[in-house]
């Protein structure tokens, strides 16, 4: 490579220039990456499918849990009994590891419906139901526990099992997916 | 060493005429045919052949298989019984790959514990090690998405727990996740772009392997004294000597694979992986492919999501500062009595965590796995600094030749071909 003589201690032009195309290229390479990253992201068909679901309550007995999906992702409904109710209640909420008492959990004078997503907060297996400690559910991969309320009483999971977004179209059908306000 | 090279005069007028465009048969010579090799070297010292040929192996099964695999949630299970039953062959195919990536563990694993052993990993060659910490990283993604693929329960339960780990991440967690997912759950985006990047992976570790063989032979091999190479008498070429030992360990090596690949090609998998995908069922009891079964430990034994997946993380990560960790001048354990004990210790411990990782996550097996998570971390973070200070190394050869030979003896008897490329050690 030739030797270079210029030894400007001053700024010149073509410094500029240079610093100028580096960075071009640097900030124009970093963009490229945008479309790659979000282009991972779930797409449009996904999206559109994620869209609210209907459930019929009416078939489901008093101490029975169903299992439906919305966006892919189980959910369990639960028509809890009067005890179950009652355990659920009488829990000193201060006690709990993610503490939220249950008439937190459930649309007001509900309670009998727990509406909770299906896949425990620690690694997302599907818990079973009426097991465990609390006769809530028992994820048989970690040992997590929960209790009537689908909180977390035991185990590796961090948090209680989340409630989706629902609303009661009537006595008898729930609407996944869509607040409680629309 | 590295200076080692230059001799090589291609004979014939072709030979020169290439040589001088494109000098590679000079650079296979210098690598892997006039290279020095320690003349102590044991068996344990083939399984970097082995390794190679096993990824080879999994990237030629691999390409076959992709020609009739089909990477939708819909098919992927068909696709696979099709391999099975209908393509000519296909089960051979099927099981090598799939056996092969549990022999690439087998390897692998040798491979490390004895690094470990030899103290391979000590200067200077932290860089070639670090490489191998990469490789075991990428092989581990490798064969985890590779699991994923035939779309069985546990596959389909693998990817759900493993994917979730990152939702473990405070404040991103759950973003990271859907982006991993391509969805708001594990499904047909996921197993798409599993099958891409299981495809891609293996490229990426030849590429990282070509830099671990280059950073192997700038220092040389390591050795079961852990002493240099001294003289010419110290070492052999690496062909034929290397080479021949390589070839008969590889084949040896495939007798052991044809067992299991013959004889009982479903005993390292799972039952429950010819159930396909149900996402509203969990398997009774999740359990990763064998060679996951320590970190997995690990992961169960930390009674905290984030906790966990960081013990997890971090039982490979500090692999990686074992060359810092470990205060001992003396490489080989050979040399050093007291840590040849905490060695056979750790070995121990990590079997057992595997053994803790298969079983479910309740009553004592939980209180063993934490108790040897602990003794795992305080083996890099307490035994091995500490132990370079109060251990008394029994004393060192002079030389490799001095190891095997016996002192007094230097030459005589030797084959003539050990002196073949006479090297002085700078």
């Amino acid at each position: 490579m030739a030797e270079t003589t210029t030894h400007v201690a001053e700024p010149t032009r073509r410094d500029f220039l240079y610093i100028a195309t580096g960075a071009a290229a640097a900030i124009g390479g970093a963009t490229l990456v945008w479309p790659f990253v979000q282009s991972l992201a779930p797409d449009a068909a996904t999206v559109a499918a994620g869209a609210p679901v209907e459930v019929d309550l009416a078939p489901i007995a008093e101490g029975q849990i169903v299992k439906v999906f919305w966006r892919g992702k189980l959910i369990f409904i639960r028509h809890r009994t009067p005890e179950e109710i009652k355990a659920a209640e009488d829990v000193n909420v201060a006690s709990l590891r993610d503490p939220q008492p249950d008439s937190a959990r459930v649309k007001d004078g509900k309670a009998q419906w727990l509406v909770v997503y299906g896949n425990c907060t620690h690694l997302g297996c599907v818990p079973l139901g009426q097991q465990g400690e609390y006769h809530g559910w028992f994820c048989p991969c970690h040992g997590s526990v929960f209790d009537t309320s689908g909180r977390v009483r035991g185990g590796p999971a961090p948090i209680n099992l989340p409630i989706p977004p629902y609303a009661f179209a009537s006595d008898t059908k729930v609407i996944i997916g869509q607040e409680a306000t629309a | 060493m590295s200076q080692h090279s230059t001799t090589y005069v291609p004979k014939s007028a072709f030979g020169q005429w290439f040589e001088s465009r494109l000098p590679i048969a000079g650079l296979i010579h210098s690598s892997f045919i006039a290279f020095p090799v320690p003349r102590n070297l044991t068996y344990f010292w083939t399984f970097g052949a082995i390794l190679a040929f096993m990824l080879v192996a999994q990237i030629v099964t691999g390409v076959f298989l992709a020609m009739y695999y089909t990477p939708n949630a819909g098919m992927a299970f068909q696709s696979v019984e099709h391999i099975m039953r209908d393509v000519q062959y296909g089960w051979l195919i099927r099981y090598l790959h799939a056996n092969g990536a549990s022999m690439f563990f087998v390897a692998v694993y040798i491979h490390i514990f004895r690094n470990f052993y030899y103290g391979s990993y000590k200067a200077p060659r932290e860089v070639l090690y670090i490489l191998g910490v990469i490789i075991f990283l990428l092989m581990m993604a490798t064969a985890f998405m590779g699991y994923v693929l035939p779309w069985g329960q546990m596959s389909f339960w693998g990817a759900t727990v493993i994917t979730n780990l990152f939702s473990a991440i405070p404040l991103v967690g759950e973003t990271i996740v859907s982006y991993l997912w391509g969805g708001y759950s594990v499904g047909n985006p996921t197993l798409n772009r599993f099958f891409s990047l299981h495809y891609l992976l293996p490229f990426m570790i030849a590429g990282v392997v070509a830099l671990h063989i280059w950073a192997l032979h700038v220092p040389g091999q390591n050795n079961p004294t852990g002493i240099p190479i001294k003289s010419g008498k110290d070492a052999v070429p690496f062909t034929p000597y290397a080479t021949i030992k390589d070839i008969f360990a590889v084949v040896v090596f495939l007798i052991f694979f044809a067992y299991w690949v013959f004889y009982m090609p479903n005993y390292l998998g799972h039952a429950d992986n010819y159930i396909p995908a149900n996402p509203a069922v969990t398997p009774a009891h999740i359990v990763p492919e064998w060679y996951f079964l320590p970190f997995y430990a690990i992961l169960r034994a930390i009674p905290d999501k984030l906790g966990g997946v960081i013990a997890m993380g971090a039982a490979i990560v500090i692999w990686c500062f074992m060359p810092w960790l470990d205060t001992s001048k003396v490489r080989s354990t050979a040399y050093r009595p007291l840590y040849k004990q905490f060695f056979w210790v750790f070995v121990g411990v990590c079997l057992v965590l595997g053994w803790l990782g298969s079983r479910p996550a309740e009553g004592w097996y939980v209180i063993a796995s934490q108790i040897c998570t602990v003794y795992y971390f305080a083996h890099f973070l307490i035994v091995l600094p500490v132990l370079g200070f109060v251990e008394r190394p029994l004393p060192l050869p002079n030389s490799i030749l001095e190891s095997v030979m016996g002192v007094q003896k230097g030459g005589a008897g030797m084959p003539a071909g050990a002196n073949a490329e006479p090297q002085s050690k700078g």
